[in-house]
Order: structure tokens, then sequence, then C-alpha cells
């Protein structure tokens, strides 16, 4: 240690290295530093092009400051509500959903055969992509709300079902035990032992997918699956960019006040 | 403790009667809410399609059966692009994170009545926006491409980190910051020796689990024109070529489980 301290005295301290192999950093960074010009290089920008747009992106941020709320006002609210309607149907139904999966998928209460079959939904719900479940539900339905809503609900039991079943795993044993120890059966046990203990979690989360669900309802309506989605896409194809932002502004402004209100009722819960 | 008496036995009850009246409205009111909402997406279906829906599966399933495997030769492309623009759209997004980051946590921002609204203003409003919507208008500015897709990528994405970045820096430790502040550190001092090491992790972190997020949105932004393999997807689907799009969902859902196990492995390492 002395003998350590001895040679480092006089010498400016260095900060020592994140990786200490010298080899897999040096590698580590020339690997990185290959791809990027490699990436960059085969990204073709047409530079003119984006000179030419840089006048309608001035256009478009300048429409933030003068919205045009009034002319498309009829498409604009049925647009806002027929994805309103969608969020709220598909996330009572998707959270009715996964309730029952969360609990198969959580290893302290459900049988092997149940969990994995349980997994296996979370996980195709989880691998599959919102925008590309509507693609084929619009296919197979038609085009509507309801294919925005079976997405929204779909979506919904991958990600609530997966951290709720998180929750539950995670969950105090001895509450659970006590409730079994008096007598109840299943159902009681579930609804006593359980139940309290994941409550705050599943309304925390239910709060979070609801914002989640208004936000990507927003863009379901790109493929013809409702919502607000479409009108934005045609205010954007018409170049209306008054009306583009108008809608972008509510869809920030609702997405806030949903955020607001989730926080309110989660540090309540909690 | 709620009690109810019944024929002079009492028996316990979890909530008073007030209570659990005013529960019974609540639940009134929710289904009163969820029912107009079924039946105002159920007036906006045909439900000829719907029951007719069975047999349009089993055929769209019979067609897209076997995925046409020699189509895999043209995806090299797209697969290459799609990458791009989910790490460089990570990149880029990181970078411009970073300041806001610092702007918007409460210990570290220059000033909390002006600047500070402002950094969670641009939070905000990066976040609560898809990034095929940001596609969509900046495919209407600089025109189609991947450029546009990197950049929708980075935009959208800005939001999300910073928002997780200027939470690590609002939990920091400050004794480790005062220590270095007693040593006569500069500002910027501070800033590297004092608050980026105990970032650092949580800064890789995000970086990794925003780069998998991003992989899983690149891969559907060609939809709207801006790159990757999404164009293929939407090319095949027009000309309904449902082998082909049967052979490209299997990509893409490789593409999303190979780029889960990588982040899942690399925050395992850091963290």
């Amino acid at each position: 240690m002395s003998k350590d301290l001895n040679s480092l005295v006089g010498k400016p301290w260095k900060k020592p290295p994140f990786i200490q192999r010298g080899w897999l950093r040096w590698s580590l960074v020339l690997g990185f530093a290959v791809y990027m010009v490699a990436a960059v290089l085969t990204i073709e920008v047409n530079w003119a092009r984006v000179y030419e747009g840089l006048e309608r992106g001035k256009q478009f941020i300048l429409a933030f400051t003068s919205p045009d709320f009034a002319s498309r006002s009829g498409d604009i609210w049925d647009g806002m509500l027929e994805s309103i309607i969608m969020t709220v149907a598909a996330s009572v139904v998707g959270i009715g959903i996964s309730i029952p999966i969360a609990l198969g998928a959580a290893r302290n209460v459900a049988p092997l055969p149940v969990y994995l079959i349980c997994r296996g939904i979370i996980a195709i719900s989880r691998a599959l992509q919102e925008i590309i479940v509507a693609i084929l539900l619009v296919a197979i339905f038609g085009f509507g709300p309801l294919a925005g809503f079976l997405t929204l609900s779909f979506a919904t039991i991958g990600f609530l079902s997966k951290l709720l079943a998180e929750d539950i795993e995670s969950m105090d044993k001895v509450q659970a035990e006590a409730i079994k120890a008096s007598g109840a059966h299943w159902g009681q046990w579930i609804n006593y032992g359980i139940q309290p203990q994941v409550m705050p979690r599943l309304i925390g989360l239910s709060m979070y997918r609801i914002d989640i669900n208004f936000r990507e309802s927003a863009i379901l309506g790109l493929v013809g699956a409702g919502g607000i989605g479409a009108t934005l896409n045609t205010a954007f194809d018409r170049y209306e960019y008054d009306t583009a932002a108008a809608i972008l502004l509510i869809i920030i402004v609702i997405v806030m006040a949903l955020e607001y209100l989730s926080g309110i009722i989660r540090e309540r819960v909690q | 403790m709620p009690v109810q008496d019944v024929q002079g036995q009492k028996v316990w009850q979890r909530r008073t009667g007030r209570e659990s009246l005013f529960h019974w409205l609540l639940w009134l009111a929710g289904i009163a809410v969820f029912a107009y909402c079924w039946q105002q997406i159920s007036n906006a279906t045909t439900w000829f399609f719907v029951w007719d829906a069975p047999s349009i599966a089993g055929d769209i399933w019979r067609r897209a059966t076997p995925p046409k495997w020699e189509y895999i030769t043209q995806l090299g492309e797209p697969i290459w692009d799609t990458l791009n623009i989910a790490t460089l759209g990570t990149i880029i997004a990181l970078f411009l994170a970073v300041p806001v980051a610092f702007l918007a946590a409460r210990n570290t921002t220059p000033s909390t009545l002006f600047i500070r609204p402002i950094a969670l203003l641009i939070i905000v409003s990066t976040r609560s926006i898809n990034s095929l919507i940001w596609a969509l208008l900046l495919i209407a500015i600089i025109g189609p491409g991947v450029f546009a897709g990197v950049i929708a990528i980075a935009i959208r994405s800005i939001g999300f980190c910073a928002k997780l970045l200027y939470e690590a820096i609002e939990e920091i430790d400050h004794t480790q910051v005062e220590a270095i502040t007693a040593t006569g550190a500069s500002r910027w001092q501070v800033m590297a020796y004092g608050i980026v090491p105990q970032i650092l992790p949580a800064f890789a972190g995000i970086a990794v689990f925003r780069w998998d997020i991003n992989i899983r949105e690149s891969t559907v932004l060609g939809l709207v024109g801006a790159g990757g393999i999404g164009l293929q997807l939407s090319a095949s689907l027009n000309v309904l070529a449902w082998p082909q799009v049967a052979l490209i969902l299997l990509v893409i859902l490789a593409a999303v489980v190979i780029s889960e196990w990588v982040s899942a492995k690399v925050r395992g390492a850091i963290i």
C-alpha cells in the first residue's frame, strides 16, 4: 500500500477507465466508430430538399402560435370523441382481461401449466406492436373504431398483466398465509390476501396505461382503425398546418391532464 | 370497525353503509360510461363484417402461409436502415436530452422559475406525440426517407430520456457533490466529478432501454414513408402480397425479440 502510494506521489490523478481491459475498450470504440461511419454513409439525405423544407418547417412552427381550432372543428371533435371512446372502452376491457391473466402468470398463485399459457399470451401481446395488430385487425374486422378498440385491449393485456404479475410474485406471503389459515376458500384468499396488497400498484398501472392508450389511439387512425389519427393525417396531406397544430395541441393538453390526474390518484392510493 | 347486525349477531363488514353506497354509485357511473362508449363503437361498426371475420381471418391465414422465404434477400437493406434509424435516432436524442435533463432537474437548473418550465414543456410535448406522427410531420417538411425517420425517432426519444434522466439527477447523493465543491472545484468540475459519475449507470440503462423501444418503433415508421422495413411492409400490404407480409412480420418479430434480449443483457451487465 505504502509502496503504491510512494510511486503515485507527484503524479497527477487520472480517472480510471470505464472498461479495465485495454484491448476490449479500444475494439469497442473502434467497432462503434466503424459502425457510425457506415451508418451515416448509407443514409441518403437530399439536402436541397431539406433546405426547401425548412420554409415549411417554419410555417409549421408558426402555426403553433395560431392554431386553427375553428374551420375543421366538426372533424376534430368527432375524431377526438372517437379516440376517447376507444381509450375508455379498451382500457376497461383490457384491464378486466389482464387481471385474471396476471393471476395466472404469477408463479406463486398459478400451477405450472396455467403459468406457461398466461406467460405465452403476455409474450405474444408484447412482441406485436399496436400498429401492426391494428393493420391485421382492420383487414379482418373492417375499418372503424372496433379494430382500434380490439388493438388497444390486446396491447393493454401484455403490458398490465406482466407488471401486475411481477407485483403479485413479489408480494408479502405472510398475509396471504394468514387468510388461508382462517379457512378461506380460493376466491376469498385472492380477495382478502392478495388483492389489498397489489391494489395500489394496479390502480397506478391502470392510470398509466389509460394515458398510453390515449396516445396510441391518436395514431391508429393512420391505418383506418378509428380515432383522431385519420383527421390528423388528412390535415398533413393537405398542408393545413394550423389545423394539424390544433390537433397536436389538444393531444398534448389531454396527455398532460391525464398525467397530472394519474399523479394525484397514485399519490392518494400509495 | 363497520359491523352489521344480522339476527342479533354481529357480522364484520369491510365498509360502512355510506362508503359502500359511494362505491356503488362510482361503479354505476363507470358502467354507464362504458356502456355509452360501447354503444358508440357498436354504432360505428358494420356488424356484418364482424360476423364474417373468422372466415376472413382463415382466408388471410391460408394466403399468408407459407411465408415467401426467398423474399428475404430483398430485406437486408431495409433491416440495416431500420437499425440505423433506431441507433442514430437514440444517439441524437441522448445528445439533446442531457442538457434538457440538467435544465429540468431541480438541483441543477439555473432558474426554477423560467428555465425549468420550458425544459418540462419540451419533455412533455415531445413525449406525448407518437413517433409516427413526428414522422408524418417531418416527411411533409423534409421529404420521405431514412433521414426523416432518424429525426422523428430522435425527437420522440428526447422527452423519454430527459424525463428519466432528470429524475435520476434529482435523486443523487448530495454529500459527494459537496465534497467535490469543498476541494475548490469549478461549476463544471463539480458537474463532471460530482454529478456525472452518479448518474452514469442510469444514463447507460436509459440509453439501452430507449434503443430497444426505438428498434420496435422504427420497424413501423416506413408505413408513413420514413424508411426502414415498414416501407416493404406497406408496399406488400398495398399489393395484397400476403406471403411477403408474413415473412416481414416474422422478421420484425425476430428483430424485436433480439433487441429486447440485447438490451436485457446489457442492462444486466451495467446495473
